[in-house]
């Protein structure tokens, strides 16, 4: 019994806040707003990202995200997806902090358009300017533990490496950068994009993620919903088995059934 | 007839009637105000100033709104 009371409450505290989920999801390529509801009600998870965007001046009717995932159920966190400079992420996230109220932010400023991989010169100077300005920043970054090490150290309250660019699906590339990111943050460590099925969030979480970020691997199953729920089950599976530490690799076999009393 | 002047909503020209507000603005366009965040000539209007700012000729605005993303 104590042991599944210690699990319970093994929260995941970003920026002051605490959550039960260690899983986060994007809002993004669902087929609906009502798909998209389901999907995160499924996934268990507690923070959303989201995009800022221009309004449908012609159409402002239109049905709206926040009607259907509520921002007084979810944290919304708010994203500068698309955005190619330090100038324009810190301009959306400034638009986001007016529009909902929320200092918390994922901060991405990306690159390259084929690669998605992040421009970490510009990544660090967008970090500064919004944390001077009181903004809770959780990065998006490369697997580089130095580049990482920076932007702790500049004051981010996240560090979320790639597993794999954005959208690829293709899993935990680099299991040994992960790590040394892992082992030498103070900061939760989380890992953003990549993941394509339950195994990849589940590896994340065995390396000792404090959490994973995905959008893509839960939208894009062909059944949303029910890749939600395996997500929830493989971060938390993930996370036991890293809390419980497993059995050392060996060489050879080690026969299970005790080898005294054999007839 | 008032005066009308014209401003850019959203890298849109459009006409506006001259000194309304941002409040007034949002009102005609038919938007939540309580939903989206607007920038006036890169500079952010607090929801606060909505009732008290008023658009000039030239102005630039933009008007945005969380939506879904990753």
């Amino acid at each position: 019994m104590n042991k599944i009371t210690a699990v319970s409450q093994d929260t995941f505290i970003v920026a002051g806040r605490e959550y039960r989920s260690r899983l986060l999801v994007g809002t993004g390529k669902y087929k609906d707003f009502e798909e998209t509801a389901r999907a995160i009600e499924a996934s268990g998870a507690e923070i959303v990202t989201v995009a800022v965007r221009r309004v449908n001046v012609t159409d402002p009717g239109k049905p709206m995200l926040v009607d259907f995932v509520s921002p007084k159920t979810y944290t919304y966190l708010p994203n500068t997806a698309g955005c190619y400079s330090a100038q324009d992420a810190v301009r959306t996230l400034r638009l986001a902090r007016e529009a909902g109220g929320w200092d918390l932010v994922k901060l991405e400023v990306l690159g390259d358009q084929k690669t998605l991989f992040p421009n970490v010169v510009e990544t660090l100077a967008a970090a500064e300017t919004l944390i001077k300005e009181g903004f809770k920043v959780m990065v998006y970054t490369s697997d580089d533990p130095i580049i990482a090490k920076k932007l702790e150290d500049l004051g981010c309250c996240a560090i979320m490496p790639l597993a794999a660019p954005i959208g690829s699906g293709l899993g935990i590339q680099n299991p040994v950068n992960i790590r040394l990111i892992i082992e030498q943050s103070k900061v939760p460590v989380l890992v953003d994009a990549g993941v394509g099925t339950a195994s990849d969030a589940a590896i994340a979480m065995e390396l000792g993620c404090d959490g994973v970020l995905m959008n893509t691997a839960i939208a894009e199953a062909k059944d949303p919903i029910k890749m939600a729920r395996a997500m929830k089950l493989a971060i938390e599976a993930g996370r036991l088995a890293y809390l419980a530490g497993r059995m050392p690799k060996k060489r050879y076999a080690d026969p299970s059934s005790p080898l005294a009393g054999l007839i | 007839m008032s005066a009308t002047m014209n401003i850019i909503v959203n890298g849109e020209p459009r006409a506006f009637h001259a000194g309304g507000s941002v409040a007034a603005l949002l009102t005609s366009l038919g938007i939540d105000r309580r939903k989206v965040a607007v920038e006036r000539n890169l500079e952010i209007v607090p929801k606060s100033a909505f009732d008290t700012t008023a658009l000039t000729d030239g102005d630039k605005l933009e008007i945005v709104h969380f939506i879904g993303g990753g």
